[in-house]
């Protein structure tokens, strides 16, 4: 198997089902001619002409509306957000509009949002944010976040396929970052279903995205301390996979949830949540989340440390789990 | 929301020479409930991280200083929302003067040794009325209370390692592996705390001419780090006698020169540091630990060195981290940094830990032997002492005998018999003679 980028596995994704399907179009600032401001669709529109690989104006709703009515129409459109904050200018379209449409009328929206989301890089309040929970609180979409190359492939497949708005937010972070095998040929991964990204005894951590590695960074350092740590990556946000946490939690008895996104109302509430009303007589020790604190995003490199989990806040987040 | 008094927990005086304190871990977030003396915020001064007992049981209102934060003695660090009829300890963290956290004011640790439970007449097992000794041992989670029930367990009668000395789900487990009975039986009652031993020390009388005063945490902290250095090791001693001509020599040349070109105070510590640092990588266990069942080594050397204070009446150990990373320069410079920042209350609880060997230096007031004790949960410590003019029999080249007169000091190493042998520790020693004797400026 060929071993990819995150970056490349989106790429040779979204390729992949534009071969295979001519309904599958891609629209977005900057995407065509440019490539995209991270280059995922580099030289697209020359292999697929530019009727499928659409330059859009700067005006998120008009792409959204758009995808919307393509949708309508019998298209698979793909859609991008140059940068995830800025799906707050469509969030009309797309949660009045695409999210309720086949509840109120019977007719499905097959529509992909992808999403470069995350900080790391002092990107600051505008182009850092992880806005996964406020869409997980909207029924009709759907909301995926992959951690690794090979589910970043097998992810837009499954989004692509899906008959409601997915929202698929892939880590500015990982694109370079992190590498993988990927198969070359197509595969679908479920949407709703995690990974055990660690199999372990001792804790559970539950969290997606980048701050899977982080959290497998911090479990291989407690491996030291004779501590075994169990990882989920949830993968899917909505719909989760509320029994592979279950059952870990019931193995293990103890919880941290770990994301990137600020924390109140963050989606980590409702895994605790959960936790405590199903598992209750499993846990040994309060579940516990570590998240962004409640501010935006600072520009600073020192500040956005802070802001950001980190591993050390991990191996002490996980130390004061253990230690109750 | 709760009706109870307020009470203030404040930063303790933890020994005389401590204007402040650092918040390391709050042990109970707010809106927890805490009873009295149930440990309730970690806290770390130059020397001493200890547990503070509540000053009252009630719930944690208010968290005043976060963790991390330093502030000096006698500052409301939090509150407590006092239910009522709650206890409020005398002692402990309530009043700054009085603070000294083991002391066993509270009323359930005096009654526990006056008040066994009649073995004899113990109920079938049932869930725990008050346990014998231990009242903060109360809270059972969820899971701890299910495995309970399904086997019929008292959980007052499982030894718990949790925080506040907890039953968790890993100690019933091993609890019920290890197939106690579930009979309320004295197994995980502690021992009883010997109550003459306690007596003397609050209650004693004085004769005339003699003072009380009460012992710092620093002192008690040393006291019992000592005696469980002697519960825990073997320790031997082995005495070397170094000629230090060519070091002294090589100091007289260079320290004018350090002075004024880094500003550092060359002294023979630091010749003696490097020497041993490089004699600790060819013998590693000397640089080890015993853990468990297991030896544990190194790619690191971490050099504690042994700070008097307080004229001499307290003792730290600052560290110097990867001393085999630094040359004679480096260490100078690092032995005299913590020795200032030492006496200066300026360390951090970071510079104190993590030693993986320790040099003391008593030879400073013209000691020439000693027998020191080993630093746990390290190996080894060394013990250097005063260079001393000796008349000494020197051979030359042609095997003719004289007699000169050379710098002499011993070295003593304290090492632990458990891990190491005579047959280890002595090599490791000649190696650091060979290393003194014939020192090589092109090395260190």
């Amino acid at each position: 198997m060929p071993e990819l980028s995150y970056i490349e596995a989106i790429s040779d994704g979204l390729r992949t089902e534009m071969r295979r399907n001519n309904q599958v179009f891609l629209i977005g600032q900057d995407i065509g001619a440019y490539g995209g401001a991270f280059k995922v669709t580099n030289g697209f529109q020359e292999e697929f002409g530019e009727w499928r690989v659409i330059d859009a104006p700067i005006s998120e709703t008009a792409i959204v509306g758009g995808c919307t009515g393509a949708a309508l129409m019998g298209m698979r459109p793909v859609a991008e957000m140059q940068f995830s904050d800025f799906v707050s200018c469509c969030w009309d379209h797309l949660v009045t509009v695409a999210a309720k449409q086949n509840w109120r009328a019977g007719t499905p929206i097959p529509i992909v949002i992808r999403l470069p989301s995350g900080g790391g890089f002092s990107g600051g309040p505008f182009h850092s944010q992880n806005p996964e929970s406020s869409f997980a609180h909207v029924p009709g979409l759907k909301v995926v976040c992959p951690s690794t190359p090979s589910d970043a492939k097998g992810l837009l497949a499954s989004a692509i396929d899906d008959p409601n708005p997915v929202l698929y937010f892939e880590h500015k972070h990982l694109y370079r970052r992190v590498k993988g095998e990927v198969a070359a040929e197509r595969f679908t991964v479920p949407i709703g279903k995690a990974r055990l990204e660690r199999e372990g005894t001792d804790v559970t951590v539950v969290t997606w995205g980048a701050m899977v590695h982080l959290a497998a960074d911090a479990a291989a350092a407690l491996e030291a301390d004779d501590v075994s740590v169990e990882i989920v990556d949830l993968r899917s946000v909505i719909p989760w996979d509320r029994d592979a946490v279950l059952a870990s939690v019931e193995k293990t008895s103890r919880l941290l949830v770990l994301h990137e996104d600020t924390h109140t109302a963050g989606f980590g509430a409702e895994v605790l949540a959960t936790v405590a009303a199903e598992a209750f007589e499993h846990l040994d020790a309060p579940p516990q989340r570590l998240t962004a604190p409640d501010c935006p995003s600072p520009f600073a490199p020192s500040l956005e440390r802070r802001f950001l989990p980190q591993a050390e806040d991990v191996l002490q987040a996980l130390r004061d789990v253990l230690a109750y | 929301m709760a009706t109870g008094t307020a009470v203030d927990v404040v930063m303790p005086q933890m020994g005389v020479s401590v204007s402040e304190g650092t918040v390391t871990q709050w042990l109970k977030a707010v809106g927890e409930s805490v009873g009295v003396d149930e440990p309730l915020l970690e806290i770390s001064t130059d020397k001493v991280d200890t547990e503070i007992p509540s000053p009252a049981g009630g719930v944690l209102a208010e968290i005043l200083v976060q963790e991390g934060q330093t502030v000096d003695v006698g500052t409301v660090i939090g509150r407590l929302d006092a239910g009522e009829g709650a206890v409020a300890s005398t002692d402990a963290a309530s009043s700054p003067a009085a603070a000294e956290p083991a002391q066993p004011v509270a009323p359930v640790a005096e009654a526990a040794p006056a008040a066994p439970a009649p073995p004899t007449e113990a109920p079938p097992p049932a869930v725990a009325g008050e346990p014998a000794t231990d009242g903060e041992r109360t809270f059972v989670s969820p899971v701890v209370a299910r495995i309970a029930a399904e086997h019929n367990i008292d959980v007052a009668n499982v030894p718990g390692t949790g925080r506040g000395g907890r039953v968790t789900k890993k100690d019933i487990l091993a609890f019920v592996e290890s197939g106690a009975q579930p009979a309320p039986v004295a197994a995980a009652t502690p021992a009883p705390q010997p109550t003459a031993a306690a007596a003397p020390a609050d209650g004693h009388e004085l004769t005339p001419g003699e003072q009380a005063q009460k012992m710092t945490v620093m002192r008690r902290a040393i006291s019992e780090h000592m005696r469980h250095s002697l519960e825990t090791s073997a320790p031997v001693t082995t005495v070397f006698e170094i000629d230090m001509s060519k070091v002294v020599a090589i100091r007289e040349r260079l320290k004018q020169e350090y002075a004024e070109q880094h500003g550092v105070k060359l002294t023979y510590l630091a010749f003696i540091a490097r020497a041993a640092v490089d004699a600790l990588s060819k013998w590693p266990w000397v640089n080890g630990e015993i853990r468990g069942n297991q030896i544990i080594t190194r790619s690191f050397i971490n050099i504690g060195v042994a700070v008097a204070l307080d004229d001499g009446k307290g003792l730290i150990v600052p560290v110097i981290r990867n001393a085999e990373e630094k040359n004679l320069l480096g260490l100078a410079r690092a032995v005299e940094d913590l020795a200032d920042r030492a006496r200066s209350k300026q360390l951090s609880p970071d510079d104190v830990q993590g030693g993986t060997f320790t040099i003391t230096n008593p030879g400073g007031y013209g000691a020439i032997m000693g027998t020191p004790i080993i630093n746990q949960p390290q190996s080894a410590i060394l013990d250097v002492e005063a260079i001393v003019k000796r008349a000494w029999v020197v051979t030359d080249e042609n095997g003719n005998d004289s007699i000169s007169i050379r710098p002499i000091m011993n070295l003593c190493l304290t090492y632990d018999h458990r891990l190491i042998d005579g047959a280890y520790a002595a090599p490791f020693m000649r190696d650091l003679r060979i290393n003194l004797e014939t020192w090589d400026e092109s090395r260190y």
